[in-house]
């Protein structure tokens, strides 16, 4: 099996386990590649990606931008603040318009759930979905599950556990559904008003005690808290959610065994997580950056394979 | 159609021609002082590996070596049925002004070749590139690409197959066998 099973990356909900562990080999190849002096490979230099960034992002453009990069694939950027966007252009328009330029590829973040796979039915192109509001972020879980596996050889019946806003985040249900497919264990843990009703109902656990939840999982991944998220209050005070849902040193020290600590960024030091907790041993959150790089490159990759060059005009 | 396996080189004669394949390359680098074998992933890496025990139990100090994967490199991406799997790199040296010795098992039409030529660029540039295989395909390049070093030639047809069994690898024994067609 070397090729996957879909088209686009519109969610991890479309993948089976064997397209999650080719992705994962891929990676592990471009891992090397980009810790070599030369960090750069042809294999997509026939290719054009367009970075459709219709909501802000700092880290997932810039990481999908140096893996198109790295595969030398030419790359255009859009931004939804500096587009036509704002003067009324629909969305299949904005993208049939770029498509018309000769793009092969579009990489999609946009506010509202079911975007990527909106425009996967719309146009006729190889979608890759950024973030689609609180949906989904497929390559983040990738890249999450691929560091875990890294640190800890395996998946298979380990137990994660995902902490903080589970209700506004793509990046838990994503990280829920691939941890899933991949035999681990998962079990969500935050203030009850941050975690969604019947959340039970994909197969995991919920608890709102942080300490015995830490005290159950191998790993703790820190979900940031979303203040731009939140038109209501969802908790009393950032003081007291990082009383309660925060991870710091004196958790961590008082826990039976080591765990692994991780963050899909951006990190609010002393919110979440302590700077201490962050800069730690235990947190691998600058080798899941490293893999972000590696993990994009293997999906971008992959979904050009299944691509052809139409040699006939 | 059945195919007919022909042997064509036997457990003895595979030892032999490594063997005398390990002495032109003492003949030619010496010490192996600025010399890295890179073996081409993935059968490639099996002839260095059995060269390098020959090469290791005559030399006097540690040889260089390594294994490079070519398929980011290959010139068919997009158009194969399915993207090929890619292996592991591991080359620890710089390559910047060394003599680089490619290692492969078969020499078909050249193209593998050039696209290594290609992937050794990103660990700096050799001062020369020289290429070591065991079978070599005649007649069947589709690059201008000949090998400095050669096991062994052979005459096939584009359709044939060269087999290249090891047994470190799990076959019973060393051997090479050409797989041909009922062409008749």
């Amino acid at each position: 099996m070397s090729e996957l099973s879909t088209k686009h990356l519109l969610g991890i909900k479309y993948l089976v386990k064997s397209d999650i562990e080719l992705i994962f080999e891929t990676a592990s190849q471009f891992k090397e590649v980009i810790n070599r002096p030369i960090k750069k490979v042809p294999s997509m230099r026939d290719i054009t990606v367009a970075n459709l960034f219709f909501e802000n992002s700092t880290r997932t453009r810039l990481s999908f931008e140096l893996a198109e990069k790295r595969l030398s694939a030419d790359v255009v950027n859009f931004s939804a603040s500096s587009s036509s966007v704002s003067k009324g252009e629909t969305l299949i328009d904005t993208v049939n318009n770029i498509l018309a330029m000769k793009v092969d590829m579009v990489v999609m973040r946009h506010p509202k759930p079911g975007a990527a796979y909106f425009l996967s039915q719309n146009v006729d192109s190889i979608i890759i979905n950024a973030g689609d509001g609180a949906h989904e972020h497929p390559t983040q879980a990738l890249l999450d599950a691929f560091s875990i596996k890294e640190r800890l050889g395996s998946l298979e019946g380990k137990k994660i556990a995902i902490v903080g806003d589970i209700l506004h985040s793509r990046v838990a249900l994503s990280n829920i559904l691939c941890l899933q497919k991949m035999g681990a264990e998962v079990r969500v843990c935050g203030p009850a008003t941050l975690l969604p009703k019947h959340i039970e109902s994909l197969g995991i656990t919920k608890s709102t005690n942080l300490i015995e939840t830490l005290e159950w999982c191998d790993v703790a991944n820190m979900l940031r808290v979303q203040h731009e998220r939140q038109n209501l209050k969802f908790f009393p005070s950032i003081r007291e959610y990082s009383q309660m849902f925060g991870i710091d040193k004196k958790k961590l020290e008082g826990l039976s065994k080591k765990i692994v600590i991780m963050h899909p960024g951006p990190i609010n030091r002393g919110v979440e997580i302590s700077t201490e907790v962050a800069d730690s041993k235990q947190s691998i959150i600058l080798d899941q950056v490293e893999n972000g790089v590696a993990v994009r490159m293997a999906v971008l990759y992959l979904l050009a394979a299944k691509t052809e060059i139409n040699f006939s005009n | 159609m059945a195919l007919n396996k022909k042997l064509l080189l036997s457990p003895r004669k595979v030892d032999i021609t490594l063997r005398r394949l390990a002495q032109q390359l003492i003949e030619n680098h010496g010490d192996f002082k600025d010399t890295v074998l890179i073996g081409l992933q993935p059968r490639g890496s099996a002839v260095l590996q059995k060269l390098l025990e020959i090469l290791n139990s005559q030399a006097s100090s540690k040889i260089a070596s390594g294994t490079l994967d070519i398929t980011f490199f290959r010139d068919d991406f997009r158009r194969r049925d399915t993207p090929l799997q890619p292996s592991k790199t591991k080359i620890d040296v710089l390559l910047e002004g060394k003599k680089v010795v490619f290692i492969d098992d078969v020499l078909f039409t050249g193209r593998s070749v050039r696209s290594a030529m290609d992937a050794v660029q990103s660990f700096g540039r050799p001062a020369e590139i020289e290429l070591l295989v065991l079978i070599d395909r005649r007649f069947s390049r589709e690059l201008p690409i000949q090998p400095d070093y050669s096991g062994q030639h052979v005459d096939s047809l584009i359709g044939d197959k060269v087999l290249v069994e090891w047994q470190h690898l799990g076959a019973t024994e060393d051997a090479v066998y050409l797989e041909t067609g009922d062409n008749e």
